[in-house]
């Protein structure tokens, strides 16, 4: 018996979010009274893996082949399913992120598992498995429950923390058994966005939205969110229109980010808007329109128009932190 | 080449949730029935990919799991353009019961491409496309933003954390999407709706299948307190509260 948790990496590094879920992971295993496994996937340095151990893995598994350099999402579950028959995981956990969500499913029918997706608490119980979910994008909670022996959880990003619990840890190798029927998709080429804060890792996101009025207002908002080292982000109007990338589109149908801050900057705060920020701790709202939604979900709220206010937030974060 | 696309019916996004029965379901008095937004924007790529002379696709078919009820839902898409329908007819229990029901109208008819949405707006649960695929024992690609056709072969950008991959893949693929895939849904127009009513939408009864999880029951958020106003000409009152109030910054 065991908690098998998929650490994913990137160019070798873990990110604060692995951190959170490797966390997640262990204080499930201390309730179940049992151990966390890591697992890992492509190359990383062996001190690099040792760290998942500060967050509580008890054993650490690296899965190193070439083959495996991209994720191809029927290899990646057949190497998991390995591992977690190995180590007889019952209970899964996988990031609520692209890749788990390519995964975790593929997984739930390998080993017939009943998979709770976007999870933001530990288990309300154990015996029967029950979790809390969000469901109609974020109007609702659903308790959900787990039917079978063996689960699968997908935890939502930025909804744990992170937990130090640092533990001495078992690192082994794994050579698994792939078959090239297992492999069919292929990477041709890769592009990163390199030097810029994912829009799910950020703790601080500036937002606009069509009160903008112009993508030129832009500059604005990115004065204000390079001075607080914040993500980018907009509303679904803006992203249509193409003044800025569908990535920042942040909404039900966009992006669902649960920063400790976020800023709208002239977004009227459509319902299906609230459903992908309603998860951010506090919420600015910036309207020239004190009627608009938005005002009804932000903890602060300035009337008034965005192009005057951005520039005299910017400069009034300036000084408080100089 | 067949295309089938897989949508499921959900409340119009705009819609207030209420639930009701000790709240173990979900109020559907006034509901606005769409096709999930995902969905609809995968129906809209595979419809561009059919009008493109240049690609070989012979027919974009619909497939849903759901009762009577949500055949209006089916013939919107059969109104902006799907060729033919298939309506499993039984209630969504859960994603692997779902699943399980496409992957044997799969079996029973040959597709190519077969889309998904990456998640559907009302139980969230973004598992259909990939235990579909696992069901099948086919390729899955997903959070595809941008999907084309040369010479027969899938052209497929995914979006992963931090950056884009450019993949392709042997056929039969299920194509999980989600926004980018299509820039914005087809709207029907009357010519299409009217078409639609000759359409084909052929009914098939369920496999019995068992489901993994259950829903017990709902909650609604907590209510927020109400938001504290500021004055726009004293900016530097914000960045106070949230050094020291909200403790953010």
């Amino acid at each position: 018996m065991a908690i098998l948790v998929y650490t994913e990496h990137w160019d070798g590094q873990f990110k604060k979010s692995t951190f959170e879920l490797v966390s997640y992971a262990s204080k499930l295993a201390e309730a179940a009274n049992t151990q966390t496994v890591a697992l890992s996937i492509g190359e990383v340095e062996e001190d690099n893996l040792r760290q998942l151990a500060d967050y509580g893995a008890d054993k650490i598994i690296s899965v190193n082949q070439q083959n495996l350099k991209y994720v191809d999402n029927q290899a990646y579950s057949s190497v998991i399913q390995q591992v977690a028959d190995q180590e007889e995981a019952d209970i899964l956990v996988l990031a609520h992120n692209n890749t788990g969500k390519a995964l975790a499913p593929r997984l739930s029918v390998r080993l017939q598992a009943a998979l709770g997706s976007e999870v933001n608490q530990l288990p309300a119980s154990l015996d029967p498995f029950m979790v809390n979910k969000k469901v109609f994008s974020g109007k609702a909670f659903a308790n959900v429950k787990l039917k079978t022996d063996r689960k699968i959880l997908t935890l939502a990003q930025n909804s744990f923390g992170i937990y130090e619990n640092t533990q001495e840890p078992v690192i082994e190798k794994f050579e698994p058994t792939l078959s090239d029927d297992q492999l069919q998709t292929q990477v041709a080429e890769v592009e990163k966005h390199r030097d810029k804060l994912l829009l799910t890792d950020a703790e601080l996101v500036v937002s606009g939205g069509r009160g903008m009025k112009t993508p030129e207002n832009w500059d604005k908002l990115k004065a204000l969110a390079d001075e607080l080292g914040a993500a980018l982000a907009c509303s679904r109007p803006v992203s249509d229109e193409g003044w800025r990338p569908h990535e920042e589109h942040t909404g039900q149908t966009g992006k669902i980010i649960a920063p400790d801050l976020y800023i709208a900057a002239g977004i009227s705060g459509a319902i299906q808007h609230i459903a992908g920020v309603s998860a951010a701790k506090y919420i600015v709202a910036i309207n020239t329109d004190q009627d608009a939604p938005i005002f009804d979900v932000a903890d602060y709220g300035i009337v008034g128009d965005a192009m005057k206010v951005l520039p005299e937030l910017t400069e009034a974060f300036r000084k408080a932190r100089s | 080449m067949k295309i089938l696309v897989c949508i499921s019916n959900v409340p119009d996004t705009t819609t207030k949730v209420r639930f009701v029965d000790d709240n173990t379901r979900l109020d559907t008095n006034g509901i606005q029935w769409v096709i999930n937004p995902w969905d609809e924007l995968a129906l809209t790529r595979a419809l561009q990919l059919k009008e493109d002379k240049n690609n070989a696709v012979e027919s974009v078919t619909v497939v849903h799991v759901g009762g009577k009820g949500s055949e209006p839902t089916i013939r919107k898409a059969l109104a902006i353009g799907a060729d033919d329908a298939i309506r499993v007819n039984a209630e969504p229990q859960d994603a692997w019961f779902v699943a399980s029901q496409l992957a044997e109208v799969v079996q029973q008819n040959e597709f190519d491409i077969i889309f998904a949405g990456i998640e559907s707006s009302d139980y969230n649960g973004a598992a259909v496309g990939g235990m579909l695929s696992e069901l099948l024992g086919v390729p899955s690609i997903s959070a595809v933003s941008s999907m084309d056709l040369e010479n027969d072969q899938v052209k497929i950008i995914r979006d992963i954390d931090g950056g884009k991959e450019q993949m392709t893949s042997q056929l039969p693929l299920v194509v999980i999407a989600q926004k980018g895939i299509a820039i914005e849904p087809r709207i029907a127009n009357m010519r299409g709706i009217m078409m639609a009513r000759k359409k084909p939408l052929n009914v098939v009864e369920p496999v019995e299948k068992d489901t993994l999880v259950e829903f017990v029951d709902y909650e609604l958020p907590q209510a927020k307190p109400p938001c504290k106003m500021i004055d726009p000409e004293n900016v530097q009152e914000l960045v106070d509260l949230l050094q020291n109030e909200a403790k953010v910054i």
